[in-house]
């Protein structure tokens, strides 16, 4: 699915075509990448480990909500809701029933799936805004459901949750941490790749553009939008499990509608329409309160504005998004790929044909 | 008694707060979701002219008046005409990345703590009494008044002014306006200034009720379902929804249980979403063609 290149390297079948990793050239720039990931924590302090599990973390979420918005087309800012439901599925059963990692997670990714088929029904009717916006209500709705149940038991601050147990190691260590978060992300990455280059990606695809002609050419046009809230839904709810487990604590405070908001400025700073696009948006959300705080540090503001330190990221975050939807629709994605071009053509250069493209 | 009393007042909020949602997506089919943040920035722009003005209280709340149009209009050509043309959700994020962003401005001028901008004025909240056993604030009656003036006048305002006609002939069909002279980034400025206006008539009013912070938002937030319920290009759809938005959660919050608040309009947006979807009083999306 990647495009082609620019030398005289042609695909002469379709498995060529379809193959992940085409060329010598990407697998070996890939298991380089990979040596890197996996020699990351060993040579990393612990603030860099820290901030790497949260990227992986988030970025699990992220891939999934651009399955549903940047590749299916379908808007939803309910994606806190379904973090939060997964999270608070991890904290019920542990706390009421003392459940292992093994049994929480498949339930979170259970209870994910189920909303997501209630979080999807609406756009069965719904399209755009208004789906955006029912969303929004199931979001409010699976909120209020966790805090009624913080209140009714008297978990009022938040439910703590012991660090899991898988086999005989016990997860609390950051650089175990690291190697949990890294497969979990890497799998939702493949699993989802995966999805894209076969006939429900392809369905996906098909409805975004135009649901009328996707009917046309015998999609299911009901299944395919579906089958996408309930596989992303499912990711997220899995990410929530995660966090759960990664902060030891669960409450409601922690998925409000800014959480949301994080999640698409991602898949929007990152680029819509594609996995590399997530990652890069979640890696450039997550460090940037870090970036502002250093360069606060830089400049010497931090003892001037120590109380209020939010705020400055809150209006650096908002002015960040305005400015990435006005002056780079395509996101990081589109900067780097007019890199790759500007280096491929090098001497010459590229003049886009029809404007920003 | 005392229960329609507070329905009344809430629904004068809401309706005050969901006809801007209704007077940007009827002109310009964008829905803002900063109506929240523009409201308190309208009830800090109260509380900014009421510290400089604190001699004459008339003077500071019509220069708050203006500020809010000012802003409104600013927030218009500053950033939404960038936005025409673009998909639905570039737009609503934008709008949403708008609200971040004066949200944390606010924070860092003004600070956390809860403002009174009627002590600044001079001004107290007096209790009246209204029939046998129910009270209403001053600030509650004002905001029923101003909620009654408001839609009386835009009432009249889209039916028979020049400006209104043009507002509406934009929102029905752009182009053709276009074609007819009418300038549409004016028409969409006076959209944006006029629901920052009513937004933030409601902020000035609310925060002279119960003070001024920064958790005002939320009840931007949950104006939008009586938007949508009542129909998101009616204003007066708006008016219906608010009441029927400020009914519900009244009397949820009263016989059930205090914490639905935040979610009963929720619940009535979902309900409304499924039975019909484009709300009382709006119009149907056309159909999808091939």
């Amino acid at each position: 699915m990647t495009p082609p290149r620019a030398s005289g390297y042609f695909r002469t079948d379709y498995a060529r075509d379809f193959a992940l990793l085409d060329t010598r050239t990407q697998k070996a720039w890939m298991l380089l990448f990979a040596a890197a990931l996996l020699g990351y924590p060993f040579l990393a302090g612990p603030l860099a480990l820290d901030l790497a599990n949260q990227v992986l973390l988030a970025s699990v979420g992220a891939v999934a909500l651009m399955l549903l918005t940047g590749y299916a087309g379908q808007i939803s800012l309910g994606h806190a809701g379904l973090l939060a439901a997964g999270a608070f599925t991890t904290g019920i059963l542990f706390k009421e029933f003392g459940a292992a990692f093994w049994v929480t997670l498949p339930a979170s990714a259970a209870v994910g799936g189920l909303l997501g088929l209630l979080f999807g029904l609406p756009s069965l009717r719904l399209r755009g805004l208004y789906l955006a916006v029912s969303t929004l209500a199931l979001h409010f709705i699976v909120i209020h459901l966790g805090s009624e149940y913080e209140t009714r038991r008297g978990f009022s601050t938040g439910i703590v949750i012991d660090p899991p147990v898988i086999g005989p190691w016990t997860l609390y260590d950051a650089r175990a941490w690291y190697f949990v978060l890294l497969s979990a992300a890497g799998a939702t990455v493949l699993l989802s790749l995966n999805l894209l280059r076969s006939r429900t990606g392809r369905a996906w695809r098909a409805i975004h553009r135009r649901e009328a002609v996707a009917g046309a050419l015998g999609i299911n046009v009901h299944r395919a939008k579906l089958s996408a809230f309930v596989v992303s839904s499912m990711l997220t709810a899995v990410a929530g499990c995660l966090f759960a487990y990664f902060r030891g604590f669960v409450s409601v405070e922690a998925f409000s509608l800014f959480l949301t908001i994080q999640y698409v400025a991602m898949i929007i700073i990152g680029g819509m329409g594609s996995i590399l696009g997530a990652l890069l948006g979640t890696v450039f959300v997550t460090l940037f309160p870090y970036l502002i705080e250093r360069l606060m540090e830089a400049l010497g503001l931090v003892e001037m504005l120590a109380s209020v330190i939010f705020a400055v990221n809150y209006s650096a975050f908002g002015l960040m998004m305005i400015l990435f939807l006005v002056f780079e629709a395509q996101g990081l994605v589109g900067i780097w790929r007019r890199v790759q071009a500007w280096l491929l053509l090098w001497p010459f250069r590229q003049k886009p044909l029809g404007g920003a493209r | 008694m005392q229960l329609a009393v507070n329905i009344a007042v809430l629904a004068s909020i809401y309706a005050l707060i969901s006809c801007g949602y209704v007077l940007i997506y009827r002109v310009s089919r964008v829905l803002s979701l900063a109506q929240g943040e523009l409201m308190m920035l309208g009830a800090y722009g109260l509380y900014a002219t009421a510290s400089l003005f604190s001699a004459q209280p008339l003077v500071a709340i019509v220069a708050a008046g203006v500020l809010a149009v000012t802003v409104g209009a600013l927030v218009y050509f500053a950033l939404m005409w960038r936005m025409t043309g673009e998909s639905v959700l570039a737009a609503v994020l934008a709008t949403i990345a708008l609200g971040i962003l004066l949200r944390g401005l606010m924070i860092l001028v003004f600070g956390t703590q809860t403002r009174y901008p009627l002590d600044e004025l001079g001004m107290s909240n007096v209790s009246i009494e209204v029939g046998a056993e129910a009270r209403i604030s001053a600030a509650g009656l004002g905001l029923v008044i101003a909620t009654a003036c408001v839609y009386g006048l835009l009432f009249a305002f889209l039916r028979f002014t020049r400006w209104g006609i043009r507002m509406r002939a934009a929102g029905q069909n752009p182009l053709l306006a276009a074609q007819r002279g009418i300038g549409l980034h004016g028409v969409y400025a006076l959209a944006w200034g006029l629901a920052t206006f009513t937004g933030g008539l409601a902020g000035m009013l609310l925060a002279c009720d119960a003070g001024l912070e920064a958790t005002m938002v939320v009840i931007g937030l949950k104006a939008f379902p009586a938007a949508l319920v009542g129909g998101l290009d009616s204003i007066f759809g708006a008016l219906l929804g608010s009441l029927v938005i400020a009914g519900a959660e009244v009397l949820m919050v009263h016989y059930v249980d205090p914490l639905l608040s935040d979610v009963v309009p929720f619940f009535v947006l979902l309900a409304m979403l499924i039975v019909r979807p484009w709300g009382f009083f709006g119009s149907r999306e056309e159909l999808d063609r091939v």
